[in-house]
């Protein structure tokens, strides 16, 4: 299936809730409404012309425009299709909605997400630090983040 | 597919109870078990959570992140990619020649560099080698797990061949730095494919020496055969790659399915586990997937000896590096299953953002579902099944 | 072993001769902990397997923290593994001897600039004897620190009180 049905398909379902696209890069993406990604994602792995059953990554990104960003890679080892969705929120009030209802792999690597960036993902089950201590300030790969001097009395920078 | 609940970080134990043949009842109690972050076979800074009905796991939960290098802070910023590369390295630092190459194939991808085939055949023949080396540490090391120590010596023994041809092309002995983005640091020296057709004969008996005194041996397939199963689905949906994936009879491996570089050019064959001694996708299973790894392994690295072309390594290299903006997520096959590197590039000669998918921290993520309803002693052999590397778990 | 309980002020004959014997039975069995936490712990394994053999110095490694002389800390240190790092050293019993290797452990190594959960050297929680540099280093670098932790052991005496 290329990327164009792909939009169309989802277009003609979702409507409003697929908001930009470009597909003529090497690896075309495609923009979707946080809020909505379980359903869209749930419609994409069942539904048997697409069958994107292999979630490849989940990255946060920060834009550094005041927004923060999470990225989906997804394959399909039926088809050998690939397609990339993005969905974009807030730094202030950085909310998606949660996949890994959808894909289990996706439970860890939101947790990771929100470690690092703060994005808070609606309906995970266990949202909690995953590589950082437990009473670490701040979110770590966010541009504007400074390092804490002191951790529990152990002095952090060099 | 149901999302298995996760317990709340406030467990409470529950009391319950259970009645005799004699008619009376006794009181049982789940327990909180702690397995590291400092444990003889957690193969690493992993520590297990366990909570235990007498010997019977009910729920094991890893904790992670006591190796947390911030790999992806360091990437952003470095004043030039190529100084990425010896961070990748020490990500999943058994398999470090895999990183490299994934990280230059996810800049090269993205630049339109094309390599001079004979660099494509010396990075296949380093990453098939590599892959040996790596799954002769996992084998052997799981063979202490099970409490065998003699395949630790032999795996190491051989292995000490391989760290010798690397330390005769780039120098180094674990950590090498030496495919770059655009080619190779360094050519291969005189005598370097001699010495690798020599190692190739000297290894295929080996590992029938390593099958003779571990594979078959009636005390490990007892521990192993049945344990830990990992069904079909649950591996796709989690994600899981590499000999993870193969060992529950799933044929896929992107040096075939997703292909790069000049793997289609040798005949090998994808190795799955078929349930011959147990059950398909238990702790055997993916053990003699890795076994039959390496001989598929072997056979590439002939073949591309054989006919490895002539070239000048050196002249794809980009003097600078400087991306259109946009970005790309590449995935390769390392011994430990899909490594993806998403980058993405605004333009200037360093990162923005680069984002590592490490198998092994994908992989880890299913230990819950797998170590439901095992003892304790098997625990110790399914983390070792899994093959983790903690630097790529938490990078 | 009334002898050793006295706390002579000067040295004498026979004091020199039990310093010599001690010192020389320590230095030979010196057991350690299996502690490798990242990549220096892959060249450990490798100086413990028969090509460098680290058990012909006498050193074994145990798993428990308190049957062993030396903690070799091969690896990385993170913060939220500097806690669990101290509690193992205080499980030590003396004498107790720590070899920091690779330069992760020496100074924080390639993470020292902006890694944020790198501990910057393992000495900052605990005191550590000698130094091995490299990353990371061979498995004979890692055998010529155990010699010079055991010359360390030799200029020991019963009759000073160690650090």
């Amino acid at each position: 299936m290329t990327a164009q049905e792909l939009l169309d398909t989802l277009s003609s379902r979702f409507g409003s809730a697929i908001l930009e696209s470009k597909l003529d890069v090497n690896q075309p993406w495609i923009k979707i409404d946080g809020n909505r990604a379980r359903e869209i994602c749930l419609f994409l792995r069942n539904e048997p012309s697409t069958r994107f059953d292999y979630l490849m990554c989940l990255s946060g990104v920060d834009y550094n425009d005041g927004t923060l960003g999470v990225v989906y890679h997804c394959s399909s080892m039926e088809h050998k299709h690939k397609i990339v969705l993005k969905a974009i929120c807030s730094k202030d009030n950085p909310h998606c909605q949660s996949v890994s209802a959808v894909w289990g792999t996706a439970n860890w690597h939101e947790r990771e997400a929100f470690d690092m960036f703060g994005i808070i993902f609606d309906g995970h089950p266990d949202l909690r630090r995953i590589l950082l201590p437990d009473d670490w300030e701040g979110h770590p790969l966010r541009k504007d983040y400074k390092v804490q001097e002191f951790y529990r009395g152990i002095r952090v920078p060099y | 597919m149901d999302q298995p609940k996760a317990l709340p970080t406030n467990y409470v134990t529950q009391p319950d109870k259970i009645a005799t043949s004699k008619g009376k009842t006794v009181r049982t109690e789940e327990m909180i078990i702690n397995m590291g972050p400092q444990h003889p076979s957690t193969h690493g800074v992993l520590r297990l959570e366990i909570i235990v009905d007498g010997e019977i796991i009910v729920d094991a939960i890893p904790h992670i992140g006591y190796l947390h290098r911030c790999f992806e802070k360091h990437a952003e910023h470095m004043t030039n990619y190529q100084q990425v590369i010896p961070y990748a390295d020490r990500m999943d630092y058994v398999a470090s020649m895999n990183n490299d190459w994934a990280f230059a194939l996810a800049i090269e991808r993205m630049m339109k560099i094309e390599v001079p085939e004979r660099v494509e055949y010396i990075r296949v023949i380093m990453a098939e080698l590599q892959r040996i080396a790596s799954h002769l540490v996992a084998l052997g090391t799981y063979g202490i797990d099970a409490g065998a120590f003699t395949p630790f010596l032999y795996c190491f023994r051989d292995r000490e061949e391989i760290l010798d041809l690397f330390e005769m092309t780039c120098g180094a002995r674990l950590l090498y730095n030496y495919i770059w983005v655009g080619g190779v640091s360094h050519d291969l020296p005189q005598g370097f494919i001699e010495q690798a057709k020599e190692f190739c004969t000297y290894f295929k008996p080996k590992i029938k020496e390593f099958n003779d005194l571990l594979t078959y041996n009636e005390i490990f397939i007892k521990r192993t055969a049945h344990v830990g199963v990992l069904p079909r689905d649950v591996a796709i949906n989690y994600a899981c790659s590499g000999p993870m994936l193969r060992g529950s009879g799933v044929h896929w491996d992107l040096r075939r399915d997703d292909p790069y570089s000049v793997y289609h050019k040798f005949e090998w064959e994808v190795q799955t586990g078929k349930g011959e001694v147990g059950t398909v996708g238990d702790c055997w299973d993916r053990h003699i997937v890795r076994v039959r790894e390496m001989e598929q392994s072997v056979k590439i690295i002939e073949q591309a000896l054989a006919s490895i072309p002539e070239g000048n390594v050196q002249s794809a290299i980009p003097k600078r590096i400087r991306p259109e903006p946009g970005d790309i997520y590449v995935r390769t096959e390392t011994p430990r299953g899909e490594l993806g590197f998403y980058v993405i590039s605004d333009g200037s000669g360093s990162p923005y953002r680069v984002k590592a998918r490490g198998p092994a921290f994908v992989n880890l993520s299913v230990l819950p579902e797998i170590s439901r309803g095992a003892m304790i002693a098997d625990l110790t052999l399914i983390v070792g099944s899994v093959d983790i590397v903690l630097g790529e778990v938490d990078r | 072993m009334g002898i050793l309980d006295l706390r002579l002020e000067k040295s004498n004959v026979v004091v020199t001769s039990l310093d010599n014997l001690l010192n020389w039975a320590r230095l030979s069995s010196l057991w350690q902990m299996q502690f490798g936490l990242a990549c220096c712990a892959i060249e450990m394994m490798a100086a413990s397997a028969s090509n460098f053999d680290i058990m012909r110095f006498g050193v074994i490694p145990r798993a428990t923290p308190r049957q062993t002389d030396v903690m070799i800390v091969a690896g990385t240190v993170t913060i939220k593994m500097a806690s669990r790092i101290k509690r193992l050293y205080d499980q030590m019993a003396e004498p107790r001897y720590v070899l920091s290797m690779g330069s992760c452990s020496n100074c924080g190594g390639p993470y020292w600039e902006h890694g944020y959960h790198v501990l910057k050297g393992v000495d900052r929680v605990i005191p550590v004897d000698v130094y091995i540099p490299g990353c990371p280093p061979r498995p004979e670098a890692l055998l010529e620190g155990i010699m010079k932790l055991q010359e360390k052991v030799r200029q020991e005496s019963i009759a000073k009180k160690s650090a």
